[in-house]
């Protein structure tokens, strides 16, 4: 039997929670840096994963499989494609970030009693996410991954609310409500979907019989398992709903602004950039691959949907007031490309829209990083009370610019590269909705330059006259975000090595060939 | 010889990402690298181009392709690199006027204190530039697209701290990404009609596809161009960008960038000459911009933004030009490096008269300089002279034949394009002219220095003493050099060009060429040119020359208000898309407060109301959830026993 | 004697011991009712195992036994502690669990 390198991946950060927590309550530092230390650990493991991995393999590799609970036919199995591996591989590279930018989120405050480890709690669940993120992308169990899809629900509940930015208008009981308000949200939110997702992982067993992903894809593949239309359009929207939810698309978003702007930056980017993935993920994984012929369904609905998202998004980004709800209404906005990119059913699409996830994670990760360093600075999470930052802090707002450029979707930074793959896959099979989304771009610099604009360029304001620029540890959180910006903007070559055979597996599932072009269509 | 191609590209990158990563420690030797860097790529375009003459017309191409870019099923985006004439012709343009206005940059910035971060995004523009001109695909041509544009945004708005030059840049980035959506689009096309973008395949394929997608894909492209070069309707950005140093507006704003969609529309000639629908589109966005430019710039009093609507009706012509197909394309390209030449020169001039004005702007308080400036007033004269197509200097030979070209066009369209060129030169020599006289001629009408607090003065790096009169003298050498050089392109680029009609042999293997037959002989179409000039000039003279310019504009009549304004096309985006966006952005915000979120917090706060309701059920009387339990159970055996019954 | 009069019996003291829980406050006498009530359930049980001739029911009655030992010690305790803290054994005073 070989090294169950996956469960070994996930539960060295699941361990080092456990470590965390048991901290003392004095030895604060002790736990920042055991975490930063078990978060780097966890990077090693998942680049050995990448390293593993075989780009021309089988379709699901390092795979494991135990008996868990025989009596439903639930396996404890883990296995990765290609989607996986970019995906785990985001989660355990942006950690350290997060757990590094977030150095001082937690550090207890004057009023709390000794007995109070605030700092250690909060490493410990952004350890325990992680550890349930990246298990949830190796997962090839249905069962197994909803029992994650849930269960992450838990640290991210506590993370939001009991973890607020410190940066808030209006007194600290108000700041509390509004926090406890949007945690609230977010896991009713979530368990409501999570709920339907139940009823369908039930139907699902009553159908199939067993939960295990590839077992039930292959007897769908093979013929032998045959679903009825309804049946198969009703688990489809049941599992369909959850990640909607999570992703999120329009109209199920509202949770994400206010969970994003009331949790601290770093917690906004685990939110954006790591557990929301999980729902993108798991519509190209779980609902094109059992559920084919209602994917393509249902496919005209969720275009326009993701469309609906891209715009709105878009347009309620300008709208903002508020630095962090800015980012999460872009995020909405990038989230519509993904999914659209996803159900377009091209290569193309398919390819962007997972290189979008990895691309979106880290250019988020950039500018909200940045902006978290900001609102920290200001003690202030509105736009209208920063002015010229640019003279007193270059560094900062030089960062803050490439990240918001990365936002925007410049060419020669990552995410140009997935944005124009998901345009041209959509615009290959339907042309009106890639005509719409390109819109897109011109909002995304819409709302990017004005907040540029806004926040730091003008005259100074006095209040950010003494700002100081981006410290050492800020600059180790930043400079290789950026760096990979740009690495991945000009050669996307690694990752789409990875993705491409991924995606033509999907492809086949869900019987598809990308529309020939016209010119080799006539010959 | 292939191999050097990649780095007339690196050169000015590595200058960048040196500048603008090395921080203050190279605050004192950045400019010099920056310069450097440039010339370097200069000197490789030479050795390039030397190497291009010497084999035959047809081996001219070279090809380098250095990794694959965005490798997908279906989809192949590489890093490659295509040299042809063409590209030739621009990448000396690109880097010979880069490295002087590199050179003059370093006396014009001297007192900037971020002088260092200006060279580094001068360098980063000429590197996205040789990016755009040297792509062999539409794909990497996009990202030297966005790549100077960004470089734009970075210059406009290089003094941040002035909103203006802020708000300047993001209109600048916003409407040329109204055209980036135009190529973006066209790229779609092309990968869903021919399942490439590479130029070779695309342009070879033309005529295995419809008519009607190729009008398309042309569409799209002039709708780049259009905001690349700011044509009719995205024209409105060039005359806030002068908020820029000025040497970014010469290099940027004048010679090179905005030229950028003369370029994408002669790359994509094949295109263009299979849709004449296409084409008529672009001859007609040219032939109204080269009015509406040359409008703009009769009324204006920023010497800059006359300048300004100069270039943007210089640049009508090339786009006419090049939608007239293979009779005007060569000449288009002839054009855009004449006046690359000139309007360079004329704008390092109008720096150099700033800099020795207070950093003042408006013409009406300039006024006979030409004895304090004599550098700067001989070579912006041979500018001004080489702009208004005085025989025998570069902007006659080139835009000559623009004229040439478009009566050649033919029919009634022919006779209207004809015309509007014509009445285009007219117009041309009337504004150069009332800019000539009222900032080197007449009596000196010059006025205190303003106070910086109430008006930021344009170029801020120069220390402004409020209420001191200005001290005209000559700029230092490093920025006369360059206007000295340029004046000598103005002068004789144009006739060297057509000597034998070199240049069109030049680029005729990549652009094809047909002689145009102007419905009337070349010899009357000169001289009906010459006439035309003359009466611009005249009319000019008349109104400038031989009465006073007051220092406060006259309120003039409806035409010159509103060409002030650039002809109301400012109100309108304001009023439509500014205000329109507003409130359909605030009314979303509200709506997704409201309806969204409302029904969620609707949902939430029904569910709480109905246990709030059986909430009551729970009175904490031991007694009476021992009744409930009785009963249920009675109820519950009386419906076993009634079923058993039954 | 027929059984059947022991399940009457049963009948009796249930429906005696239930009235005592709804209707007297005093929770001494409610527990008593209590367990007047499952010694009604055992008496029928033990009448059950006479008639069916098997020891089922017997065995329950003798579960039924302990159960209710060790519920009178719990639920001795807890009267005992609400009437020192209350200073009265009603039922209705224990009604603070409500919001």
């Amino acid at each position: 039997m070989s090294f169950p390198l996956l469960t070994v991946t996930a539960a060295l950060p699941a361990a080092g929670a456990i470590l965390t927590a048991a901290v003392p309550a004095a030895r604060r530092t002790t736990a920042k840096w055991l975490a930063l230390l078990v978060s780097l650990g966890t990077l090693v493991l998942a680049a050995l994963v990448a390293v593993r991995f075989e780009p021309g393999g089988e379709r699901y590799q390092l795979t494991e499989s135990h008996a868990w609970i025989a009596d439903f036919g639930v396996r404890y199995e883990l296995g990765v494609d290609g989607i996986g591996v970019a995906l785990i591989a985001l989660t355990a590279l942006l950690i350290p970030f997060i757990v590094l930018a977030g150095w001082h989120d937690a550090d207890p405050y004057e009023t709390q009693t000794k007995r109070w480890r605030p700092t250690q709690g909060f490493f410990a669940l952004i350890l325990m996410v992680e550890a349930m993120v990246i298990l949830s992308f190796a997962a090839t169990d249905v069962f197994l991954f909803y029992i994650l899809f849930e269960a992450m629900l838990i640290p991210m509940y506590f993370l939001i609310g009991g973890f607020g930015d410190r940066a808030h208008t209006g007194t600290d009981e108000n700041a509390a409500a509004q926090r406890s308000y949007a945690a609230v949200k977010f896991l009713l939110y979530n368990l409501v979907g999570g709920l339907i997702m139940l009823a369908a992982v039930i139907g699902l067993y009553v159908v199939a019989g067993n939960f295990s992903l590839t077992e039930i894809a292959a007897a769908r593949a093979s013929g032998e398992l045959e679903m009825a239309t309804d049946t198969e359009r009703l688990l489809f929207l049941g599992f369909f709903f959850a990640f909607a939810v999570k992703a999120p698309l329009w109209p199920l978003h509202t949770w994400l602004p206010n969970a994003m702007g009331e949790a601290t930056a770093p917690v906004a980017v685990l939110i954006t950039a790591v557990v929301d993935k999980v729902g993108t993920f798991a519509m190209l994984r779980f609902c094109l691959q059992l559920f084919p012929e209602a994917s393509k369904w249902a496919t005209p609905a969720i275009i326009v949907l993701a469309l609906i998202s891209i715009v709105y998004g878009a347009l309620l980004a300008v709208g903002q007031r508020d630095i962090k709800r800015l980012v999460a209404y872009a995020s909405i906005s990038h989230f519509g490309f993904i999914i659209m990119g996803i159900f377009a059913m091209t290569s193309q699409g398919q390819s962007g829209a997972t290189l979008y996830m990895v691309n979106h994670g880290i250019s988020t990760a950039a500018l909200m990083l940045v902006a978290g360093f900001l609102i920290t600075r200001r003690g202030s999470r509105l736009i209208a009370d920063y002015g010229g930052v640019q003279k007193v802090a270059p560094v900062l707002a030089g960062t803050f610019l490439v990240g918001g450029l990365a936002t925007l979707s410049l060419p020669g930074l990552a995410p140009f590269v997935s944005e124009f793959l998901v345009l041209v896959g959509t615009f290959a099979r339907y042309p009106v909705a890639g005509i719409v989304a390109t819109s897109g771009i011109v909002l995304a610099a819409l709302y990017t330059l004005v907040l540029y604009q806004r926040t730091m360029t003008g005259p100074v304001k006095e209040e950010v006259r003494a700002m100081p620029d981006l410290k050492a540890r800020e600059l180790v959180v930043v400079a290789p975000l950026i760096a990979l910006l740009l690495v991945l903007g000009v050669y996307p070559k690694p990752l789409t090595e990875i993705v491409d055979p991924a995606v033509r597996h999907t492809m086949s599932d869900v019987q598809q060939k990308d529309p020939r072009p016209e010119v080799e269509a006539a010959k | 010889m292939e191999n050097l191609i990649a780095l007339l590209v690196a050169a000015p990158l590595l200058g960048a990402a040196v500048l603008l990563c090395g921080g203050r420690r190279l605050d004192r030797a950045g400019h010099w690298l920056g310069t450097l860097l440039a010339a370097a790529s200069f000197v490789i375009g030479a050795v390039l181009f030397f190497d291009m003459l010497g084999r035959g017309a047809e081996e001219r191409e070279l090809h380098q392709h250095l990794f694959s870019w965005v490798p997908v099923e279906g989809f192949q985006a590489d890093i490659a690199f295509q040299l042809d004439q063409l590209s030739m012709t621009f990448v000396l343009l690109i880097t010979g006027v880069g490295t002087l206005i590199h050179v003059y940059s370093i006396g014009y910035m001297e007192h900037d204190e971020r002088r260092r971060r200006f060279f580094g995004y001068l360098n980063l523009f000429l590197s996205a530039m040789l990016l755009l001109v040297l792509a062999d695909n539409y794909l990497l041509l996009y990202f030297g697209w966005e790549g100077v544009g960004l470089a734009s945004y970075l210059l406009i708005g290089f003094w941040q701290h002035k909103p203006s030059a802020a708000t300047a840049a993001k209109k600048a980035f916003l409407v040329n990404r109204v055209g980036d959506m135009g190529l973006s689009i066209a790229i779609m096309l092309m990968f869903t009609t021919f399942g490439t973008f590479t130029f070779g395949p695309v342009l070879a394929a033309t005529g295995e596809t419809s008519e009607g997608m190729l009008t398309a894909i042309g569409l799209m492209l002039l709708l780049a161009a259009c905001g690349k070069s700011a044509q009719v309707p995205l024209q409105s950005w060039l005359g806030d960008a002068m908020e820029g140093p000025t040497p970014v507006s010469a290099l940027i704003h004048a010679a090179t960038m905005v030229t950028a969609g003369v370029y994408l529309i002669t790359r994509s000639g094949a295109i263009f000459n299979a849709a004449p629908d296409a084409q008529l589109a672009v001859v007609v966005v040219g032939a109204v911009t080269l009015l509406f430019g040359a409008i703009v710039g009769c009324a204006k009093d920023d010497i800059k933004k006359a300048l300004a609507g100069s270039t943007m009706s210089q640049i009508g012509y090339m786009i006419l030009a090049a939608g007239l197909g293979p009779i005007g394309y060569a000449f288009a390209i002839m054009h855009l490096v004449t006046h690359g030449f000139f309007k360079a020169g004329l704008f390092l001039g109008a720096g150099s008269v700033m800099h020795g004005m207070n950093d003042e702007v408006d013409m009406r308080k300039y006024g006979g300089l030409r004895k304090y400036m004599p550098v700067t007033f001989v070579t912006f004269g041979l500018g001004y002279l080489a702009i208004i197509g005085f025989p025998g200097l570069s902007g006659f030979w080139s835009k000559d034949k623009i004229i040439e070209a478009a009566f050649a066009k033919g029919g009634t369209e022919g006779w209207i394009l004809g015309a509007v060129t014509l009445l285009g030169a007219g117009i041309t020599a009337y504004y150069m002219t009332r800019v000539m006289i009222m900032t080197f001629f007449g009596e000196k009408r010059w006025q205190p220095a303003p106070d910086p607090d109430k008006a930021p003065s344009a170029e801020p790096g120069v220390e402004v003493h409020p209420g001191e009169m200005p001290h005209p003298h000559e700029s230092p050498r490093s920025m006369t050099i360059p206007m000295i050089l340029l004046a000598f392109g103005s002068v004789f680029a144009g006739g060297l060009f057509s000597l034998n009609s070199a240049f069109v042999n030049w680029l005729k293997p990549v652009t094809e060429f047909e002689h145009g037959h102007p419905p009337i002989s070349a010899g009357a179409v000169t001289a009906s040119t010459v006439v035309v000039l003359l009466i611009g000039v005249g009319i000019a003279y008349a109104q400038y020359g031989r009465r006073p310019v007051p220092v406060v504009a006259p309120r003039g009549s409806l035409l010159t208000r509103a060409a002030r304004r650039d002809l109301l096309q400012d109100d309108f985006n304001h009023i439509v898309l500014v205000r329109g966006g507003e409130h359909l952005t605030r009314s979303l915000v509200y709506m997704d407060h409201t309806l969204v979120d409302g029904v969620v917090n609707g949902t939430a706060a029904s569910v709480g109301g109905l246990s709030g309701r059986l909430r009551r059920l729970q009175n904490g009387f031991a007694r009476s959830y021992a009744v409930s339990m009785f009963g249920g159970t009675a109820v519950l055996i009386a419906a076993t026993l009634l079923m058993r019954g039954v | 004697m027929n059984p059947v009069n022991y399940l009457y019996l049963a009948a009796l003291l249930f429906t005696i011991g239930a009235a005592g829980v709804l209707i007297r406050r005093n929770a001494i006498v409610v527990f008593m009712c209590v367990e007047l009530m499952l010694n009604a359930c055992n008496l029928a049980l033990v009448a059950f195992s006479r008639m069916h001739g098997n020891l089922d029911g017997q065995i329950i009655a003798f579960f039924t036994m302990v159960v209710a030992a060790a519920e009178v010690v719990v639920g001795l305790a807890i009267i005992v502690s609400l009437f020192r803290s209350r200073h009265s054994a009603s039922v209705d005073d224990a009604s603070l669990m409500k919001l």
